[in-house]
């Protein structure tokens, strides 16, 4: 018979179950015996009634078991004590000898000649005694009766400590019965099928614990974000640019943007050079425009002074993974510049640059670079800002402030800061400017033609945002799964 | 005269006047006992290098001093230059600071600037060297020219002993000089400058002679400027005299250098010349979006900038000092107008403009193919395009795949070789660093694989790939089967199928390849436990790779 119906049978005969007697008498272990009470007390109808109590007892601490399995450290020392005595000094190398001698002496167990020819001795003062202490914790153990003197010196001597035990005393409810009817867990297709949903009883839900995880797929946490900047350059009518090529030559990476080259930018510490396939041959870029470019490098041109130095067609033709998506915005403004009639531009691309650069907690040989740009007649510095202020508000970003930059296509240049509440400080959020010239003048583009065009990096705000402090963390192999499958939806515009 | 205030940098206001003005305090350090303070310069204004420059241009822009003009008088030193220097370093121009006077502070920074100068514009030194000496410990006229290296025979700079060249460099391919020396070591003569009793001034770019090195009691001051790139040398002569002749007894006057070339003609140098341009108000207000400046405003502002500028007209006379030489085209003198101004007061516009928006198909089509893989219960991952060789080739069990990749020449580690012309490294380096996730781990990426391809202007062509892996306690084949079924009913296509392959980098047997009408766009299979072992996966994983190109 389960314990719970033998609770039942015995309140059917009885008027009162006392859980610490019952269990003791019939060799149960309380723990259990509780369990069944808690499970006929959640029985709905109350079956029944249980009233909690406690009573306290003595129970032997470590030293008091010890002290049952080894004698107390009194006894032990009179035995140690031999007929004809013992020199106190040797006595005192036995284990707990300290105690032991001073309650043997209190008790007179033991006496002590210290004018002794050999030193101070310890004679036996009785011929037999019992370990008296030994006995009281026994009858502790019992729960036989002892005297409360006995048990305050255990107490002080921390032989034994007092317990708390709680217990029940259960009685019949008002629903009592001596048959379970087991209550439903959940409702099954069975139980409408048949009616019995209707008659029988169901176990209360239990609201606080979590529900069961959902198994399912998840998309990149870093994605997820350029998903939104992709929504917000579309939102704003920037078409997208196709930035898929990795790989690029130098002249236009670098050339086609007026970046002289003797630009640290260009150097083997910034940039990856692909050693295969090496070079782009010379006769790939558009014959015209080459020559343009070369004399902008040299001699200048369109109201510039130019660098002044011998431009290498072997650097333009250098191949190099690219350093900036801008290398793909300049292919895209020199199509431009070569249709019949201007039209105006907006575009915009989020995607893989590299830099051969040191590694560390914020920067990786590779990152995302987002990049917009507007090509229309007469737009100024102004135009800038007020677009940066439309961009950055649809990010949450509405404090932004500017500050005078170099870059070596822009001019004028600007750098982004916006107030970040969270780390209460200013922090830079991306480079913007406006192209120079000598870059859009010799793609064809008519003189009043400016191009406004600002870039961040997808990682920054993304680290930002969910507060991840190591960028490995986010991407590569040792990306965490669990951060992926937990990361909320990206509102940009909700911080 | 130029303000040099130590106390300046930490006086309130003094980090929002670098911020408007475009230079940014990057920090304050204690070293050796003195506080300094780290200020970012734009890699094109050589003139704020050092404190005397810097003071000048802020103590303008706030208008607490006026840009000073500086005299160039007539030579009285002569500098030969012999053909000999050409092949190895051309250039050379020169210039003599007289009757200066310089104090431990003021010594420090003139080094600082060279150091500076040699750096940056100066290239390490390669493009363009500096060497400065005490005049009056020397006579001239000055010789430039090359000689084979075991014929040049001096004591150099803060060494005991005269020595021969090829001596030298033995000593300082130990030392801080060794970047130097393979600038001109692969040249058979070494450029040197010499005095009229042969004394050596020095062996540019590498070191000066002991002989005339400059101290704190130096009164005239001999500056020679050699270069590969004649427009450098210029400019960083310019920048030197520009900010170091302020401490002569005459302030900004400076004594020039007759350089009497090869072919004979001459010419003085330093320049430090002013051009000027005129430039249209209406232009410089639009640009910097400033709708409101008068051509006398406009002036006002440039002036703050160190351009000097006057009002003819509608146009606006500007003149391009000497320390200027960053000022290339009207869109320099626009931005000066705007940081001026201020940039946080130019009134903001947006742009009357109306477009419509259009998206790259491969981009619209791969966010679609990412949502369904998601939908499906994959997870997605994000890993690099670059890697090792091996992983692209022997490590999948295909070496010859080496072939097809596009190999970088410069990788700071094996990590760097090769960009991925497969996803699958990738993510079996994220399946093996994510061991303690529940099973199985099913994740996938949309992403660019890049390959040789002789057809294209670079030689390369990007794909945009898909890849998906399954690893569990089970190889999960039909999983990775069931999920192509499954991108394929998605995208609408029906003439596909799989067929048995022998890829090595498959479990023999259990590999296919996915033919899409009668062409091969990719595989999927049970990796073959070797594979696993190259990428410490202790699991069995079934993979699914194809090219999404096909389907835009």
């Amino acid at each position: 018979m389960s314990l719970d119906l033998q609770v039942l049978n015995h309140l059917a005969s009885e008027k009162e179950l006392d859980t610490l007697q019952y269990a003791k008498e019939n060799s149960i272990d309380h723990q259990k015996l509780i369990g069944a009470i808690k499970s006929l007390l959640a029985l709905p109808g109350e079956y029944i009634k249980a009233e909690q109590k406690q009573i306290s007892s003595w129970v032997l601490t470590n030293e008091g078991e010890d002290f049952m399995k080894n004698g107390s450290y009194e006894y032990n020392l009179y035995n140690s004590v031999p007929k004809d005595g013992i020199l106190q000094k040797d006595l005192m190398k036995l284990p707990n000898s300290k105690i032991g001698f001073s309650k043997a002496m209190t008790l007179g167990w033991i006496k002590m000649d210290k004018k002794h020819e050999n030193g101070p001795t310890i004679f036996r003062a009785v011929e037999e005694t019992t370990d008296v202490v030994k006995d009281v914790l026994s009858n502790i153990q019992s729960k036989n009766p002892v005297p409360d003197k006995s048990v305050q010196d255990l107490k002080k001597r921390k032989l034994i400590s007092s317990s708390v035990t709680k217990f029940y005393s259960v009685s019949k409810g008002e629903g009592f019965r001596t048959d379970i009817e087991k209550p439903e867990a959940d409702l099954t297709a069975d139980m409408l099928q048949d009616g019995t949903w209707k008659s029988k009883n169901f176990k209360d839900y239990n609201f606080t614990a979590k529900g069961a995880p959902v198994v399912g797929g998840c998309l990149h946490p870093l994605l997820k974000v350029r998903t939104e900047f992709r929504r917000i350059f579309l939102d704003m009518g920037f078409t997208e640019m196709p930035t898929n090529q990795f790989v690029e030559n130098g002249f236009w990476n670098f050339d086609a943007l007026f970046q002289p080259q003797q630009h640290p930018a260009r150097d083997a510490h910034d940039t990856f050079f692909i050693s295969d396939p090496q070079m782009t041959p010379k006769e790939a870029f558009p014959p015209g425009y080459l020559e343009k470019v070369i004399e902008v490098h040299e001699k200048g041109g369109y109201g510039s002074t130019g660098y002044n130095y011998d431009w290498k067609i072997e650097e333009a033709q250098k191949n190099i993974l690219r350093t900036h998506t801008t290398a793909v915005s300049t292919r895209m403004l020199y199509k431009l510049g070569q249709q019949e009639k201007f039209v105006p531009t907006k575009l915009f691309s989020i995607d893989r640059v590299f830099r051969n650069e040191t590694l560390d907690a914020t920067h990786l040989a590779e990152f995302h670079q987002i990049e917009g740009l507007i090509a229309d007649r007469n737009l100024s510095l102004g135009h800038l800002i007020g677009v940066l202020h439309a961009f950055f508000k649809k990010l949450g970003l509405e404090k932004l402030k500017f500050k005078p930059a170099y870059n070596p296509y822009t001019e004028p240049s600007m750098e982004i800061f916006s107030y970040h509440p969270g780390l209460k400080k200013w922090v830079e959020v991306g480079n913007s400017g406006i192209f120079r010239p000598e870059m859009l003048l010799p793609m064809g583009l008519p003189r009043d033609v400016n191009v406004i065009a600002w870039g961040l990096s997808l990682e920054r705000p993304t680290m930002i945002k969910y507060g991840i402090n190591n960028i490995r963390e986010l991407i590569g192999p040792k990306v965490n799964l669990n951060m992926v499958q937990a990361n909320p939806i990206c509102r940009l515009d909700k911080n | 005269s130029s303000g040099i205030n130590a106390e300046w940098p930490l006086r309130p206001g003094f980090e929002d006047l670098c911020f408007d003005f475009g230079v940014e305090l990057d920090d304050i350090v204690e070293e050796e006992g003195i506080t300094k303070f780290k200020i970012d310069i734009p890699a094109n204004r050589y003139d704020l290098l050092c404190v005397e420059g810097l003071s000048q241009g802020l103590n303008v822009f706030l208008g607490k001093t006026t840009l000073p003009r500086y005299t160039v008088l007539r030579a009285r030193e002569r500098l030969h230059v012999d053909g000999s220097v050409e092949g190895v370093r051309p250039y050379v121009v020169a210039a003599v600071l007289r009757d200066i006077t310089l104090t431990e502070d003021s010594y420090n920074s003139f080094i600082l600037l060279q150091d500076k100068l040699h750096q940056n514009i100066g290239r390490e030194r390669s493009l363009v060297s500096i060497g400065t000496h005490d005049l009056d410990t020397i006579q001239g006229p000055f010789k430039y020219h090359a000689l084979p290296p075991p014929e040049i025979k001096f004591q150099p700079l803060n060494q005991d002993t005269v020595m021969t060249a090829p001596q030298m460099f033995d000593i300082f391919r130990k030392n801080y000089l060794k970047p130097y020396l393979q600038i001109i070591e692969s040249s058979p003569v070494y450029p040197l400058i010499t005095d009229v009793n042969g004394t050596v001034l020095s062996l540019p770019p590498v070191i000066n002679g002991n002989h005339s090195k400059i101290s704190l009691s130096t009164r005239n001051i001999f500056i020679e400027v050699t270069a590969k790139d004649r427009k450098k040398a210029g400019i960083v002569l310019d920048t030197i005299c520009g900010a170091f002749s302020e401490y002569c007894t005459t302030p900004h006057t400076i004594e020039a250098v007759e350089i009497v070339q090869a072919d004979g003609s001459t010419f003085s140098s330093p320049k430090m010349g002013s051009r000027i341009e005129e430039y249209d108000s209406a232009e410089l207000c639009l640009k910097s979006g400033i709708k409101t400046a008068t051509p006398e405003q406009l002036a006002d502002l440039l002036t703050k900038m160190c351009l000097r500028a006057s009002v003819a007209g509608e146009k606006l006379k500007v003149e391009i000092g000497p320390t200027r030489h960053d000022i290339l085209h009207q869109c320099d003198v626009e931005e000066d107008i705007a940081i001026a101004y201020g940039y946080n007061n130019i009134p903001q516009v947006l742009p009357d403009l109306y477009t419509i928006a259009v998206e790259q198909d491969v981009n619209k089509l791969s966010d679609s193919v990412r949502e369904e893989l998601a939908r499906c219960g994959f997870t997605e991952v994000l890993t690099f395009s670059l890697c090792s060789r091996d992983d692209v080739s022997v490590n999948l069990r295909i070496p010859e795949a080496v072939g097809g990749a596009v190999q970088i020449s410069n990788p700071k580690t094996f990590e760097f070789q090769v960009v991925r012309t497969t996803l699958l490294p990738g993510m079996l380096k994220t399946a093996s660093c994510n061991r303690n996730m529940p099973l199985p781990l099913k994740l996938f990426e949309v992403s660019d694989i890049v390959v040789k391809d002789t057809l294209t202007e670079t030689g390369t062509k990007n794909y945009r790939y898909v890849c998906a892996l399954f690893a569990g306690k089970t190889s999960g084949f039909e999983v990775v089967h069931g999920l192509l079924d499954r991108v394929m009913l998605m995208l609408d296509v029906k003439d596909y199928h799989i067929q048995q392959t022998s890829d090595p980098m498959f479990f023999p047997g259990r590999g296919a390849d996915i033919i899409l009408g009668t062409k091969k766009i990719g595989h999927l299979g049970i990796l073959h436990p070797e594979v696993l072992e190259k990428f410490d996966v202790t699991l069995p994983c079934s993979v699914l790779e194809f090219n999404l190109d096909p389907f835009v």
